[in-house]
């Protein structure tokens, strides 16, 4: 059974405010789908009553709950792959010699979900070895839900999520099998990442560090004036030489005025020029 | 248009990975063994990819591989083993014996999809 609109208008309230998250009209069919086992399994007659019960403001466990269902957490290991490929060329050649004297790598996971994306940049790095010795690898993935960091920080994964865009041959190289369907991203590659439980809105984990920072399908749940805080937040982060990549179909344009595009890598976007002064002040 | 032979024994999965090949663009041929497999092979001419069960009767998916790999062109396809033995062992094993990729199923659209990107034919 369809929810009715005024439920459907307290869950957007929910989200909004407590994540900045909106409930547009292609996201509308997952809330049906994501409270009804929540509904039945708290023995609610459907989800209106579910909402209900919610909007008393007398269940914040259950909110929580419902708040972390609401979240689209999908992701999967090198989504859409040629971000990948883009960013191991040209990218990151450029970042590595501009920091060849510090010797350090900054990349930011934003909205890291369940850890696939900075896991996969992990095992790319892991797989080159020769050329990062030596260097400080900062890989900091961040998400709102605390649930999706949890899972994050694990690295355990069930059989269709570690198959889904994995080669077989790094799973073979990277996982351990734990029976029963699961399996655990290998400790070396666990070592090289730190999941933080924060969103968009806060501050950065390290301000001004990050060499690339990956936001991809993200900010398309945020209303526009978040979207500017979130692009505040991130020029704030990044490094005056930094990439900043986006969803496929995302751009800055129009959105902000503190990145633009990269002229030598077609979807990925570098701090405006000023924008550190700007930080400064 | 690639070209994708489904080699399982069972009807259902044929049936099912059919239609998901269907709307990934792929013209979809089905064998039930090894041996109707490679025949199709041999005769027919060597499709892009195979989708390769196991455990089937008359001949299995591992002995197919390494037959299809002594024939002329036989190197060509790209196969993914798609199978219930879903322990690390059989897939090193699969690894070694010249399979490209490895679905464990049970799979969907998705899982399916990613592998034929990666082994660059989808």
């Amino acid at each position: 059974m369809e929810i009715s609109a005024s439920s459907r208008q307290i869950l957007a309230g929910l989200l909004e405010s407590r994540t900045g998250q909106q409930i547009g009209i292609g996201r509308r069919w997952r809330v049906d789908a994501a409270l009804a086992p929540i509904a039945r399994d708290g023995g609610f007659t459907d989800v209106d009553e579910l909402v209900k019960r919610i909007a008393s403001g007398q269940a914040p466990a259950l909110a929580e709950k419902v708040l972390e269902a609401l979240l689209n957490n999908e992701t999967y290991f090198y989504r859409d792959k040629l971000p990948f490929d883009l960013l191991f060329a040209e990218p990151l050649k450029r970042i590595e010699a501009a920091r060849m004297k510090e010797r350090r790598l900054s990349i930011w996971s934003v909205g890291c979900s369940t850890g696939q994306e900075l896991y996969s940049i992990a095992m790319s790095l892991a797989e080159q070895a020769t050329r990062w010795r030596g260097w400080t690898i900062d890989l900091v993935g961040t998400d709102i839900s605390r649930t999706a960091t949890e899972r994050a920080r694990a690295g355990r994964y069930s059989q269709f999520e570690v198959q889904r865009g994995l080669p077989v041959l790094q799973m073979v190289r990277w996982f351990e099998e734990e029976g029963a369907g699961q399996w655990r991203i290998a400790q070396p590659i666990r070592d090289m990442v730190r999941f933080e439980n924060r969103g968009i809105a806060d501050r950065p984990p390290m301000p001004g560090m990050f060499d690339i920072i990956l936001c991809r399908n993200v900010l398309l749940y945020f209303a526009d004036s978040m979207k500017r805080l979130a692009y505040t937040r991130l020029a704030d982060a990044i490094r005056p030489e930094g990439a900043l990549m986006l969803g496929a179909g995302e751009t800055v344009i129009g959105q902000t005025d503190r990145f633009v595009s990269d002229p030598d890598s077609r979807g990925l976007y570098r701090p405006a020029p000023g924008a550190e002064a700007r930080r400064v002040a | 248009m690639k070209t994708c032979l489904v080699v399982d024994d069972s009807k259902v999965i044929r049936k099912v990975a059919r239609h998901i090949l269907e709307t990934l663009d792929f013209t979809v041929e089905e064998a039930e063994d090894g041996r109707a497999a490679l025949d199709h092979c041999t005769g027919s001419g060597m499709p892009d990819v195979v989708l390769l069960d196991w455990n089937m009767p008359v001949m299995s998916g591992m002995e197919f591989l390494r037959a299809l790999r002594r024939v002329e062109g036989g190197d060509a396809p790209k196969v993914v083993f798609c199978t219930t033995e879903n322990d690390i062992a059989h897939i090193r094993a699969a690894i070694e014996a010249g399979a490209d990729e490895y679905v464990m199923k049970p799979f969907d659209r998705e899982t399916l999809h990613s592998k034929l990107q990666i082994v660059g034919a989808a």
